[in-house]
């Protein structure tokens, strides 16, 4: 008994797929759903290396380092916007985010 | 056989903690499960052959990441009872979408085309005494150098993002202003007086 592509592959499309419905899920707190998207994130990093050791190749060992990257970047960037939304507005409920009438 | 075990552990304890972090009530339950299962994927990372990654992953993930959603969540004094729970609205919905997503991966994975062993693609599998690290260094300051150096500008780009987002005036901080302490005249702020001596007896 090995472990096998499809193991990874199987892994990641469960953890993208609760990933998807954690946004979908949580309309009350908008740090749940950029959690959520670190694990959409994470996901796709674990497709990569499990393809990059499959294929005896590397480069998707540094895709996944570049995701980091924006991984990291996007949840800053997430953040700050938050803490000035919660500044101006008071709460961070994602029903009530409709100044733009979206 | 024991790969194997620690394979369905990790995976096993990856999926129920990122289940608790969509359906958990409080948020701060919610950071501490995300950073559970970071920690396991960079175990599956250490099972998969990528060390560095794995421990870049705990650096970065546990340390930077999930302290900066913890800080947020402490900073931001919102009260989790007065926001109200409408989970069941959206909930099956959320589980529907889930579903035809999860299956469509699931039927696009054993599409015979897809995977089957004509179409598999291989690399040459190298003898090497490098490390995984070193092969990683190799690779990034070579052949993805531009991408390398585009990845650090993204970093900077957010950082100052964060910090321009973030960053406010008030008045009552008394800040330095370059542009004035530079153009101040001698001649103008400092003022010569005669003063008479007087002579103590």
């Amino acid at each position: 008994m090995v472990i096998e592509l499809g193991h990874y592959l199987v892994l990641a499309s469960m953890l993208f797929t609760i990933g998807v419905i954690g946004v979908f899920l949580n309309r009350e707190n908008v740090i749940i759903i950029l959690m959520s998207l670190e694990l959409i994130l994470l996901s796709i990093s674990i497709n990569l290396v499990a393809f990059s050791s499959f294929l005896n190749d590397s480069s998707g060992q540094i895709f996944s380092l570049f995701i980091l990257t924006v991984a990291a970047g996007e949840a800053a960037i997430g953040l700050a916007i938050l803490v000035v939304y919660f500044r101006n507005v008071g709460n961070i409920e994602v029903d009530q985010i409709n100044k733009m009438s979206g | 056989m024991f790969p194997v075990l620690l394979f369905y552990i990790f995976s096993l304890a990856i999926i129920a903690s990122a289940l608790m972090v969509i359906f958990s009530k409080q948020p701060i339950n919610s950071v501490l499960f995300l950073i559970f299962s970071f920690i396991n994927a960079a175990g599956i990372f250490l099972l998969a052959g990528a060390e560095f990654l794995a421990l870049i992953m705990v650096i970065v993930y546990v340390g930077a990441v999930a302290v900066l959603f913890l800080f947020v969540i402490m900073m931001l004094d919102f009260n989790p009872d007065t926001i109200k729970k409408e989970v069941g609205k959206h909930l099956y919905v959320g589980l529907f979408i889930g579903f035809i997503l999860f299956l469509e991966i699931i039927l696009m994975m054993y599409s015979p085309e897809l995977f089957s062993y004509e179409y598999q693609i291989v690399g040459n599998t190298v003898k090497t005494n490098l490390t995984n690290t070193e092969i990683l260094g190799n690779l990034i300051y070579t052949e993805y150098f531009l991408q390398f150096q585009i990845s650090g500008f993204i970093l900077l780009v957010a950082m100052i993002g964060a910090i321009v987002l973030t960053l406010r005036h008030r008045d009552y901080v008394r800040r330095q202003i370059v542009s004035d302490q530079v153009a101040r005249d001698p001649k103008l702020s400092i003022e010569l007086v005669d003063i008479k001596l007087k002579i103590r007896k």
